[in-house]
């Protein structure tokens, strides 16, 4: 009984230092989202607690980077419909075809998450300006898509070899073929791996700042990362703007981390990310 | 096609009689691979291939008119290691990146290590505590270049209250601060990424040696240093090698906190890249300094894939 509420008090006080630690590591984000509460916020004075909160700010940031926020999701769904459209069929084939080379290729694609970005964009850029695809949403969803595609066939692979090859081989003696079948039976049997890799897929493109800067050159295909980038070299006064731009691009992450939390925490232990 | 051999397939099930059977189905077995191989190759290995090129090309303004970017030998080569820009940002990469690594393993192994009490909101503040990692590294950066803001940045109002600094810490305003500010603001970027995957590690040891150790009277310190680490390498290597791929060629923190400066003290190798490249429209150069940062990373890719390796070897004899 003396034992269990010692121990009771000690979990208390744990819980009280977890606290502690998540106001300090969440203080940035706390100091973000009052700034931009306050819409008169001089460059001097921003009170730690917004007494008036008011979203003007937030009508300033959509009103200059609405249209940038409207782009950053259509390239980040685009790059994940072409990230899983590529690696879902891909992975199905090195985890039960037992084809010869696979081994070398899955090797391959854990390589490439090394490779710098820049590196990828310093080289891309003059093929870009070749085909046309500078300053298109069609050239930044192509690039945007290999941010996400190796994690997606190492995450799905890993998940598809234990999908049982007699499952699929029952639905071909029905006359099914093989990629009706892998349409039919894998993809929904393997739901969870590809809403995991189409999450990663979208954060990280939704992240991009290198392709977005690289690979434009106008105005033409602005995501909210470069937008943003760009909003702090020209009005570097007006701060409560630039907090409520900042405020809004961090919502996706936001949302899938309450939304979403298994997915991220299963994409994490899926291994090498980032 | 595929319906042709489809009434055969009961009454021929081995792939020796029938090797045009076999090899159609070979074939359609490699389309599920392929359009995913064809698109690594343009975007990974033809990038790597075209930089080792383009960095004994020389690239002008003019080039993207003209079309016409001349061999040149190793001039490339020469004009970047004679810069001392490459030199300083050689280094500060290997700064940046040693201090970043050192400050988010150290502080998330702590925070791994004291989440695995258990308490009541453990599981919740853990999930919460990824949100820093999540958030877009440009947005991040955005906010902390206002926090540490020289003047008035809430950084330094807080440590004027406690009496902790007279004047204003010069945050990213003096050369010789600057890349300290960046390492603190990657840790902080990093270290949830640290802790939930040593967290996973340290929930994968067995209980029982705990409760051995326990038995022969070790200290917690001992048990830590007897125990824990000895059975947390292997995620330990990952994820420090993880760390050090992800965090050498970090570019956009540094952009948008100081944009490299004050007086070049925060350039990086990534951050050189891209100056010379997109800036001064030099690609050759560029592509040399590039090329540099590739060759580092693989020679971490190949001490990666040695440990991975021998812990699979470990993983399939036990």
């Amino acid at each position: 009984m003396n034992r269990t509420r010692t121990s009771g008090a000690r979990r208390a006080w744990n819980t009280v230092a977890a606290l502690l630690i998540l106001a300090v590591m969440l203080f940035p984000v706390y100091w973000m989202l009052s700034t931009a509460l306050q819409p008169h916020s001089s460059i001097a004075n921003v009170d730690v607690v917004p007494t008036s909160p008011s979203l003007d700010n937030f009508r300033k940031a959509l009103d200059t980077q609405g249209g940038s926020l409207v782009t950053s999701l259509l390239v980040s769904l685009g790059a994940v419909v072409v990230a899983l459209a590529l690696a879902a069929p891909a992975a199905y084939g090195l985890a039960q075809f037992r084809l010869r080379g696979s081994r070398p290729i899955v090797f391959g694609t854990l390589i490439t998450q090394m490779v710098p970005g820049i590196v990828v964009a310093n080289a891309l850029y003059s093929a870009y300006a070749d085909l046309h695809l500078v300053n298109s949403y069609l050239g930044l969803i192509l690039a945007d898509a290999s941010l996400g595609l190796p994690f997606s066939v190492v995450l799905l692979r890993a998940f598809m070899v234990s999908i049982p090859g007699e499952v699929v081989e029952a639905a071909m003696v029905d006359g099914a073929n093989r990629f009706t079948a892998f349409v039919r039976i894998v993809l929904p049997m393997s739901r969870n791996a590809l809403i995991t890799a189409g999450l990663f897929t979208f954060l990280f493109a939704w992240a991009d700042f290198i392709f977005a800067l690289t690979l434009n050159t106008t105005d033409d295909v602005r995501p909210v990362t470069l937008g943003i980038y760009e909003f702090i070299g020209a009005h570097v006064s007006d701060w409560g703007a630039v907090m409520a731009t900042a405020v809004l691009s961090a919502v996706p992450a936001a949302i899938l981390l309450v939304v979403a939390q298994r997915y991220i925490a299963a994409g994490i232990a899926g291994g090498s990310i980032k | 096609m595929t319906t042709s051999t489809l009434p055969a397939r009961p009454e021929a099930p081995a792939r020796a009689p029938r090797p045009r059977g076999a090899g159609r189905r070979r074939f359609h077995q490699w389309l599920f691979v392929l359009p995913a191989l064809v698109y690594l190759l343009v975007f990974f290995g033809y990038p790597l291939v075209r930089n080792v090129l383009m960095s004994f090309q020389e690239y002008t303004p003019r080039t993207y008119f003209t079309g016409e970017a001349p061999f040149n030998g190793l001039d490339n080569w020469h004009r970047v290691f004679e810069n001392d820009l490459f030199g300083d940002a050689l280094w500060q990469t290997i700064l940046f990146t040693v201090g970043s690594l050192v400050g988010q393993f150290t502080i998330g192994l702590a925070l791994a290590v004291f989440f695995s009490r258990r308490f009541h909101l453990s599981g919740v503040i853990r999930a919460v505590l990824l949100l820093p990692w999540l958030v877009p590294m440009v947005v991040s950066a955005v906010v902390w270049r206002r926090i540490m803001d020289e003047d008035h940045g809430v950084l330094n109002s807080f440590l004027e209250t406690l009496h902790l600094s007279g004047d204003g810490v010069p945050w990213l305003s003096s050369p010789s601060v600057a890349l300290l500010s960046a390492i603190l603001v990657n840790i902080w970027i990093g270290v949830p990424f640290n802790m939930v995957i040593l967290y996973g590690g340290l929930q994968e040891i067995p209980r029982d040696l705990y409760e051995a150790a326990a038995l022969d009277g070790a200290s917690p310190w001992r048990t830590f240093r007897s125990v824990t680490l000895p059975m947390l390498r292997p995620v330990v290597t990952v994820v420090l090698v993880l760390g050090f791929m992800s965090t050498i060629k970090i570019l956009d923190l540094i952009l948008a906190l100081t944009g490299g400066g004050p007086a070049d003290s925060t350039q990086t190798l990534g951050t050189l890249t891209y100056q010379l490249s997109f800036l001064q429209l030099d690609f050759g150069q560029g592509a040399v300094v590039g090329n540099v940062l590739i060759l580092i990373s693989a020679v971490f890719a190949v001490l990666y894939l040695r440990v991975n390796r021998a812990d699979l070897g470990n993983g399939g004899t036990r």
